[in-house]
This record gives C-alpha cells, structure tokens and sequence, in this order.
C-alpha cells in the first residue's frame, strides 16, 4: 500500500540523500542572500525613514521592526527544530537530525536578539532594561532551551544518539510555546499585548504594518540561509568518511 | 530630514542604533561562523588525503 505518489517519494528520496543535499544548498544560498538583502533593505528604509514616529513612544518604538519579527522567529524556528527533531525521532532520517540541531544556533540568537532589543525598548519606555514578568521569563527560558539542545548535543559523541537525546529535550520544551504566546492575555504584565496576531483588526497602522511585515519576511529567508549553511557544515563533520565526502574533498584540491 | 535628525531618532538614538547593532552583529556572526567552519574543515579533510595518498 502507497500512500506517498511516486514523484513526491522520489523527490524526498533525493533531498534527503547527503551529497545532493549538500549541494543544491550550495546552489541555493546566494539566490536566498539576494532575496534577503532586497527584502532587508527594504525593510530597514521602511522602518526607520519612511514609517511615520509613533504619537506615544517617539522614534524609540522604531526597535519594534526587529524586534517584534525577532520574537516570531524564536517561536517559529523552536516549532520547526521540534517538527524535525520528531521526524529524526520516528523515521531516523539523518537530515532531519541535522536540520533540528542547525535550527538550534540560529533560533538561540533571535531569541537573544529578541530579548536585548526588547530590554533597549524598555528601558526608555518602561524606565527598567528588565522585569520578572511572565513574557520575558517565559523567552528567556526559550533561550535556555535553546541552548540546553545545543550543550546536550555537543555532549553526547555520537551524534545519533545525541540527535535523539536533543530532539526529546525540544519536544518537552514544546510546553513553552503556548506560554510565551498567551502570557500577555494570561498574565497581567508590562508587556504590551499583542497588535498585530489578533483576530480582529491588527491595531498598527499600515504605514508602520509594511516595514513590520517586511521585516518578517526578510528575518525567515535569513533563517533558511543561515540553517543551511549550518547543516552544510553539520553533514560534512558527519559523513566526512563517506565516499561523496571524500570525492568532494578530491574535485576541490584538484 | 536631515541627515542628523535621522541619526539622533528624536533622542532615542542611544537604544534604536545599539539594538540594531546587536542584531546586525549577532546575524552576521551567524552565518559567516559556519561558513569559515567548513570551509577549514574542507582544507583540513584535503590536508589528510593528500598524506595517506603519498
């Protein structure tokens, strides 16, 4: 029984096999690149010249553009290095196990971005760079887990067996997620709720939505090439006495 | 706007700049690690076959 068509398993197949992995990352990061830097440009132009000061918190607020899409990608990356730890669980597919642990680096600095950028917002508008409320406690033990996955890994030898020990370690870390995202709705805290993840209307005026959103955009194309050029690295330390390692390594030295 | 105004962000020029500073560092550093990392680990891996082939 099939439940998988052809094409699709074939195409999997070859993705996930190492040397084609390996080099069609290759080929795709410098197209990714040019994509971000537009984006990013974009976004930087947007956010911090043409989007008008806001009535309330002068230009400060301007931190919003990268910290606000810092934020989401912490969340977004931990969900994803969870979703490939699993699958590396389940189906023991090497390239699973190296796209969870290369999320790993790359989620820990958003998360820190998103925590230093929102300490340097609070401080004029809060009068304190920090606070033991329920948001801010809560990314801040993101960032443990984060980097609990990346000392568990670099603990264990083999790495097959600390793939799986890390992709238990983000599973149970799951729990935080729904936390970090309701805390404000939850918890009464300094953090202001959330403006644009609403069900009704986003309550930021589209002069200032574009930039945000921009952003996004640009931080998660920034994500895959930082993840593939991490899991490159990853796959070469892995295999490097696999046969395609050592071809690679002969073409190169020719 | 003048190009000092733009810099000075209204007085907020201190926790706009640095924030962006972080981020911009902390990104760059994140990509260019792994790519410095393979690239001396792809020398090394070359250093290695050339010794066992002579």
């Amino acid at each position: 029984m099939k439940f998988i068509p052809d094409p699709i398993g074939k195409f999997f197949h070859r993705m996930a096999s190492p040397p084609h992995f390996y080099a069609l990352a290759g080929q795709m990061i410098p197209w990714l690149t040019g994509i971000f830097l537009v984006l990013l440009g974009y976004g930087l132009f947007a956010g911090l010249y043409l989007a008008p000061t806001d009535y309330q918190q002068g230009d400060s607020y301007r931190i919003i553009y990268i910290h606000v899409p810092s934020a989401w990608m912490s969340l977004f990356i931990y969900i994803v290095m969870a979703l490939a730890g699993a699958i590396g669980l389940i189906w023991r597919i090497k390239l699973a196990e190296i796209m969870a642990i290369s999320s790993a680096s790359v989620g820990a600095s958003f998360t820190f971005i998103a925590l230093v950028t929102g300490s340097l917002w609070g401080k004029p508008m809060w009068g304190t760079w920090w606070v033991w409320d329920a948001r801010l406690t809560s990314e801040l033990i993101l960032l443990f887990l984060y980097l609990g996955v990346m000392g568990l890994y670099n603990a264990i030898d083999d790495k097959r067996t600390a793939s799986k020990a890390v992709a238990i370690l983000a599973l149970v870390g799951v729990v935080n997620i729904p936390i970090i995202h309701y805390s404000v709705e939850w918890w009464n805290t300094l953090h202001q709720g959330p403006t644009v993840t609403k069900m009704d209307k986003p309550s930021i005026h589209i002069s200032m939505l574009i930039p945000l959103l921009t952003m996004a955009v640009a931080f998660k194309f920034y994500y895959v090439i930082a993840v593939l050029q991490r899991a490159r690295l990853e796959l070469l330390q892995r295999e490097r006495t696999s046969a395609w390692v050592k071809k690679l390594v002969m073409e190169q030295s020719k | 706007m003048t190009i000092e105004s733009f810099f000075a962000m209204r007085g907020y020029a201190f926790y706009v700049w640095t924030a962006y500073g972080i981020c911009g560092v902390v990104l760059v550093i994140n990509v260019l690690m792994p790519l410095r990392q393979r690239l001396s680990f792809l020398q090394e891996l070359a250093r290695k076959q050339q010794r066992q082939q002579l």
